[in-house]
């Protein structure tokens, strides 16, 4: 279980997390809605250590995350970011394999190659782009080589950063059925965050919505559109009018 | 409390003050950065990969470009000081001025800048977009360490490679001015290279390869820390390409005038 409280921070004047509390139960799938610069990246990165929060807790299996082992810590985790974040400079096969090929869990080169290969098939890609650098690839083929590597070290939570964003509706409904199949063939604990209502109906079993710093409303998917919440529906519409104020 | 106007001599002195303030903290902030970067170097876990890849790029790679820099240079040399020491009778000191001028200043000064230009700018360019491409935090996501995987690598293969590039340089560089003075100049090949040989002391080549260790660490260093604190986009990449560049040839100028003084004036 991960579990937010009252996590603030800012970056000079800009105020992005004011607050935030919020709790994922273990093995579930959490998506965190909210329009862009509301802070969901900024939460998730919190949670991973990559930002430092400036007040607030953050506990993951009851166990502060900035605490204890970094290493053991992060080898609970995989994650899916939003460019992909491939390394250029290294093929495909070694981008799946990397945690594999160094660190606590390395493995000799020929089993992390096999398992790279295995993750590869996985999500849906052939054996031969294995030995590709990763500019080779399409987009929608960089993000499931981004969604290999995620889980390539059989990780116990995994997160999803904006995982369709730049990819088109069909390879969108592709990346967001093979997120669901893997988080539940895993029993992985699942945080996304997107702005894609699609994704959200296909990845979610909860939804939160976040606007200016705080959790506006948090549910289970299927309560979503019966909610009341005037962020929630305005963000679901799209609509221009409500308490989200739309930049023109 | 009000702010004074800029025009006025207190608005001067308290921007004189605040560029004070900004310089000592950035000088601070590149000392600490660099004391990290000796630290990663020698604590496990360590990424012999990364370093042969680094020493290719730093050292192999870049001996095309020391190689006719330092040639021409040499060259160039010999014909000045063939005609300046005309001047006074003295054309006969080629040899020795060519030897001691590349070995304990240009050698390592040009190798030096020749590595800003070249390593320090690919660094920061390469970091800089694994930042803004959020391939660094990746990287800690996977559990490895920026400092460890990409700048200590980086930095010890420059500490290692520079200073074997700089006994090249000074090597090929004498060469310059000895192919121009033995066929353009007329000196007896046998003499030209007694003469350098006889000229030169370890002292000068001590110097010449410390400088380059020193020169090899700052450009390295620079392009690494401008690569770290890059900003966003493709104008935060241009940004921290320029600036590694700028600090690591006035560092390493720097470098050059506080070392030659260690060496040759105590």
């Amino acid at each position: 279980m991960i579990r937010l409280e009252n996590v603030h921070k800012a970056f000079g004047d800009n105020k992005v997390l004011q607050g935030m509390t919020l709790t994922i139960p273990k093995g579930t799938s959490m998506v965190i809605i909210g329009g862009s610069g509301t802070g969901k990246s900024v939460a998730l990165k919190s949670i991973l250590g990559l930002i430092k929060p400036d007040s607030g807790t953050i506990h993951v299996d009851g166990k502060p995350a900035d605490s204890g082992d970094r290493d053991a810590f992060l080898a609970r985790f995989g994650m899916l970011f939003q460019g992909a974040a491939l390394f250029d400079s290294l093929p495909v096969w070694q981008n799946v394999a990397f945690r594999l090929l160094r660190g606590s869990l390395k493995r000799p080169t020929e089993e992390a190659r096999a398992i790279a290969i295995d993750k590869l098939r996985r999500v849906g890609l052939k054996a031969d782009v294995a030995d590709r650098l990763p500019a080779e690839l399409s987009g929608g083929m960089q993000k499931r080589v981004g969604l290999a590597r995620a889980i390539a070290a059989e990780p116990e939570i995994i997160f999803f950063d904006e995982p369709t964003t730049g990819l088109d509706p069909i390879m969108s409904g592709v990346i967001n059925d093979l997120i669901r199949e893997i988080v539940v063939e895993m029993g992985a604990t699942a945080m996304t965050i997107t702005h894609d209502m699609t994704s959200v109906r296909a990845i979610a079993d909860n939804v939160a919505m976040l606007h200016a710093g705080v959790i506006q409303w948090t549910g289970p998917v299927a309560e979503m559109d019966a909610s009341g919440d005037p962020y929630m529906e305005q963000f679901i519409h799209g609509r221009a009018e409500g308490p989200i104020e739309a930049v023109r | 409390m009000s702010q004074p106007s800029p025009l006025s001599p207190i608005g001067a002195l308290a921007r004189l003050g605040q560029m004070v303030l900004g310089a000592l903290g950035a000088v601070g902030r590149v000392a600490i950065f660099g004391l990290s970067t000796f630290s990663h170097m020698l604590r496990p876990p360590f990424y012999p990969r990364e370093v042969l890849n680094a020493l290719l790029q730093v050292g192999w790679l870049s001996l095309p470009v020391v190689g006719l820099t330092a040639i021409f240079t040499g060259g160039a040399l010999a014909l000045q000081i063939y005609a300046g020491g005309a001047r006074f009778n003295a054309e006969a000191v080629v040899p020795q001025i060519v030897a001691i001028g590349m070995v304990r200043e240009l050698g390592p000064v040009l190798v030096g800048l020749m590595i800003a230009a070249r390593v320090t700018s690919s660094i920061a360019a390469e970091i800089a977009t694994m930042k803004v491409t959020e391939q660094i935090d990746a990287l800690v996501t996977l559990s490895t360490h920026p400092m460890k995987y990409l700048v200590a690598p980086r930095v010890l293969a420059a500490l290692i490679t520079v200073p074997v590039l700089v006994g090249v340089g000074d090597i090929i560089g004498i060469m310059g001015g000895y192919i121009v003075a033995t066929q353009n100049l007329g000196f007896n090949p046998a003499a030209y290279l007694k003469n350098t040989v006889d000229f030169l002391e370890l002292r000068d080549i001590v110097s010449s390869l410390v400088k380059g260790a020193a020169f090899g660490t700052i450009a390295a260093t620079m392009g690494c820390y401008y690569g770290m604190q890059s900003g966003r986009g493709a104008q935060g990449v241009g940004r921290a390409t320029k600036g590694s560049v700028e600090a690591a040839a006035v560092l390493i100028l720097a470098a050059n005038f506080v070392l030659t003084g260690v060496f040759f004036s105590l």
